[in-house]
């Protein structure tokens, strides 16, 4: 690559953490108010539903209180005030890489997407801050009616389907970040799958955060009509900066009869950005919605992935793997909600807590008293790596009515200090004992991740153990 | 002390502020099998944990060379690639992680960077191993140590030792626990390992051990010391009269005493 002999990177190991000056030729300034709104809705040039539906989720967002009352206290040093809420280059996203600004491509190349395309995806969005630079599908898969845009363009251009869904899985008032993402949304993948359309290779999307004291707030909704099924990927990274970055998504699914949604995350975010996201699944009858979580870095994480179980026979699954390093705040789990009978939901959930790093599951199932035939099988497993890390679980199982069954288990290990020297003593260095520890413990769930993405997450684990023994 | 040895030079070594070594010599040429014995708590495994790097240990004063370089600066890990093995009293369970993932990953650890181990020679080599040492094939696919019985412990030990081939091996009561039969099997592991290219320190309570690794000299270790060496009948007339006579003539209160 002849870009990689520019001098105008700063860069460290660790493979996200670098950055190129941008000038950005729209930017909303910092700060939240009515005024942001109208110059995001302004710029991107929405239709008017899609500004009365930003202001009522700011209108929320502004009278929902940080959930601190539960959740922890580090969420009241986001300062709003601070932050900027859209900065693009431009609305439209390339169709092909050449066309693509040289001071973006240069990113992603560095990141490895385009090569992760060819090789082995059906389709990549690629958005740089508030948009994306890139989206594209492969022909043979557009042909088939696959619909897969960003969501400002799927929003223009499929309001039909658009408008169904959107906002009706996640209701802009669920949470006070669902609600501010609402107000200021931007980016973030729209993708329909026409009925018995099986996309045989991922669709994957990559959120990249470029600029200091930046939101992100990107808004994906997918739709897999009846039999379709679909896997979709998605990556993110950010540098490290001074100050925190939030970035604060709203991930809505819908998978009709029969149908199989498989939603992948392999995020990798710098110790200082706040991760605040809300994900849920709608699962029709006979349907499959199946999150696959894997939380590593950032400064917090909250994140409870969900499915919503609404046909009989629907099947929900949450696997997660987070890892909290020295400093982070991993509290992630799953959301099971069985609203008919003879549906299944599963909850695979392994944190590794490091230093001082701490992981928290919270875990929510619930099965009303009329329903009959459920089952929940919940797993949370916890490796602590160092004595000072600390790890807890909330698991907050409702079961109500005979004949549904659930299952709920939960271990600690450690790994101490005199299990490492015992590794250590084999010739392992410590960082490399602590990531075959780590991918020992997690290695049943990757194993069903596509390979490309279990390689990556194996370097990540090394890429973050490396930098925790500095 | 020739640069084929491992050699302990006057070594004083504490834990906290608690002195254990104090003052220990001894040179393990290469090809030459020592053994150690001694009471409970006279400093045995302390010794081989130093050796090994462990963190907890503070050495005060003395060396400790490989081949004739000094390895106290050194990194567990690096102790290890340079030879020094040691097979732990009280292994630890490394939960998650298999036996034939983890040996493989220590001898990828001593290939140079972009070497990568080749998997079929790795695992003739290791069912021929386990073979040899009565390990069931199976066990490679369990977790290392984990929920092992204490021989089988030992015995995976001794496996990760043919493995790796070290050129100096610090055996820690791996006869504990076995019995005859799995310790003629281990003897015999061991045993097979011996040549010119490894030196050996066996420690050990039981003299019948020695019958099966017949040791080139014995030493006789006392409060954080070598008191006595002598030759393999020196294990025998422990064995016969227990350590209080020689801790009275060549022990810190003998000594004082005469
Ligand atoms: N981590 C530690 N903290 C405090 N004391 C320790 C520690 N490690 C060793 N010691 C002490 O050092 C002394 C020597 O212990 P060590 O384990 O080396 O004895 P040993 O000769 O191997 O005994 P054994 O034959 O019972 O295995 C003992 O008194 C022990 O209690
Ligand atoms: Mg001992």
């Amino acid at each position: 690559m002849s870009t990689e002999t520019k001098p105008d990177i700063e860069i460290d190991r660790s493979v996200g953490d670098f950055r190129y000056e941008m000038d950005y030729a729209f930017d909303a300034g910092v700060g939240l108010n009515e005024a942001t709104i109208d110059y995001i809705s302004d710029v991107k040039g929405d239709p008017d539903w899609v500004r009365a539906f930003r202001k009522e989720g700011y209108r929320k967002f502004l009278e929902k209180p940080m959930p601190t009352h539960w959740a922890t206290k580090d969420l009241e040093n986001i300062v709003f005030e601070n932050i900027r809420y859209y900065l693009s280059q431009g609305q439209v996203p390339k169709r092909t890489w050449d066309e693509v600004p040289d001071d973006i491509k240069k990113t992603f190349e560095r990141l490895g997407i385009p090569e992760q395309e060819r090789k082995f995806l059906a389709g990549v969005e690629a958005q740089f801050d508030s948009e994306a630079a890139y989206s594209n599908i492969k022909a043979a898969v557009g042909e088939q009616g696959v619909i897969f845009v960003g969501s400002t363009e799927g929003l223009k251009e499929h309001p039909e389907i658009f408008k169904k869904w959107f906002g009706k899985v996640i209701p802009s008032g669920d949470n006070k970040f669902s609600a501010l993402n609402s107000a200021v949304f931007s980016g973030g993948s729209f993708i329909y799958v026409p009925p018995g359309v099986k996309v045989k290779h991922p669709l994957q999307a990559y959120f990249r955060i470029n600029a200091q004291n930046f939101g992100q707030f990107e808004r994906t909704l997918i739709i897999a009509d009846e039999g379709a099924e679909l896997t979709y990927m998605e990556g993110c990274t950010a540098p490290k900066f001074e100050t925190a970055t939030l970035h604060s998504a709203v991930v809505e699914l819908v998978a009709m009869k029969g149908a199989k949604i498989q939603y992948i995350t392999v995020q990798n975010w710098s110790s200082n950005v706040f991760n605040l996201v809300t994900k849920r699944g709608i699962a029709h009858e006979d349907a499959e919605v199946k999150w696959i979580d894997c939380n590593i870095g950032s400064r917090l994480t909250m994140k409870y992935p969900g499915v919503v179980m609404k046909g009989k026979g629907a099947r929900g699954e949450v696997v997660s793997i987070a890892l909290a390093g020295d400093g982070q705040h991993q509290d992630t789990g799953a959301k099971m909600i069985h609203a008919a009978d003879n549906t299944t939901s599963n909850i695979i959930s392994k944190s590794i807590s490091l230093g001082s790093g701490r992981s928290t599951y919270r875990g929510m199932v619930h099965v009303p008293k009329h329903l009959k035939g459920c089952k929940n099988n919940t797993e949370c497993d916890a490796l602590l790596i160092n004595s000072h890390s600390r790890t807890d679980t909330y698991p907050a199982i409702s079961v109500r009515g005979q004949g549904n069954a659930v299952q709920h288990e939960a271990s600690v290990s450690q790994i101490s200090a005199e299990q490492i020297f015992y590794m250590q003593q084999r010739g392992l260095s410590e960082a490399a004992a602590m990531s075959l520890a780590v991918n020992g413990f997690v290695n049943d769930l990757v194993q069903q991740f596509p390979m490309e993405y279990s390689v990556e997450l194996k370097r990540l684990i090394d890429l973050e153990m490396e930098g925790s023994v500095g | 002390m020739s640069a084929h040895s491992l050699s302990i030079r006057d070594l004083h070594a504490s834990i906290g502020d608690k002195p254990i070594l104090k003052g220990l010599t001894l040179d393990i040429p290469k090809g030459e099998v020592h053994a150690i014995m001694g009471k409970n708590g006279a400093g045995k495994s302390t010794l081989a944990k130093i050796m090994a790097g462990h963190p907890d240990y503070t050495v005060t004063s003395g060396d400790v060379l490989l081949d004739g370089e000094s390895i106290l600066g050194l990194e567990p890990d690096v102790r290890a690639r340079l030879g020094l093995f040691l097979a732990f009293q009280y292994p630890m369970e490394i939960p998650g992680v298999t036996i034939a993932n983890f040996i493989r990953a220590a001898l990828q650890a001593r290939l140079p960077e972009g070497e990568e181990l080749e998997a079929t020679d790795y695992y003739a080599k290791l069912y021929a191993k386990m073979d040899a040492l009565s390990v069931p094939r199976n066990f490679t696919s369990r977790s290392v140590n984990e929920g092992f019985s204490g021989g089988e412990k030992k015995r995976c030990e001794i496996l990760q030792m043919a493995m790796l081939e070290p050129s100096y091996a610090v055996l820690d009561e791996t006869d504990s626990g076995l019995d005859i039969d799995a310790l003629k099997i281990v003897s015999a592991g061991v045993n097979a390992l011996r040549g010119p290219n490894i030196g050996m320190l066996v420690i050990t309570h039981y003299q019948r051990l020695l019958d099966y690794i017949v040791p080139d000299k014995v030493h006789v270790m006392s409060e954080g010391r070598i008191i006595h060496s002598g030759d393999k009948d020196l294990a025998l007339k422990l064995e016969a009269e227990g350590y209080d006579w020689v801790e009275k003539q060549f022990g810190e209160s003998g000594i004082k005493a005469a």
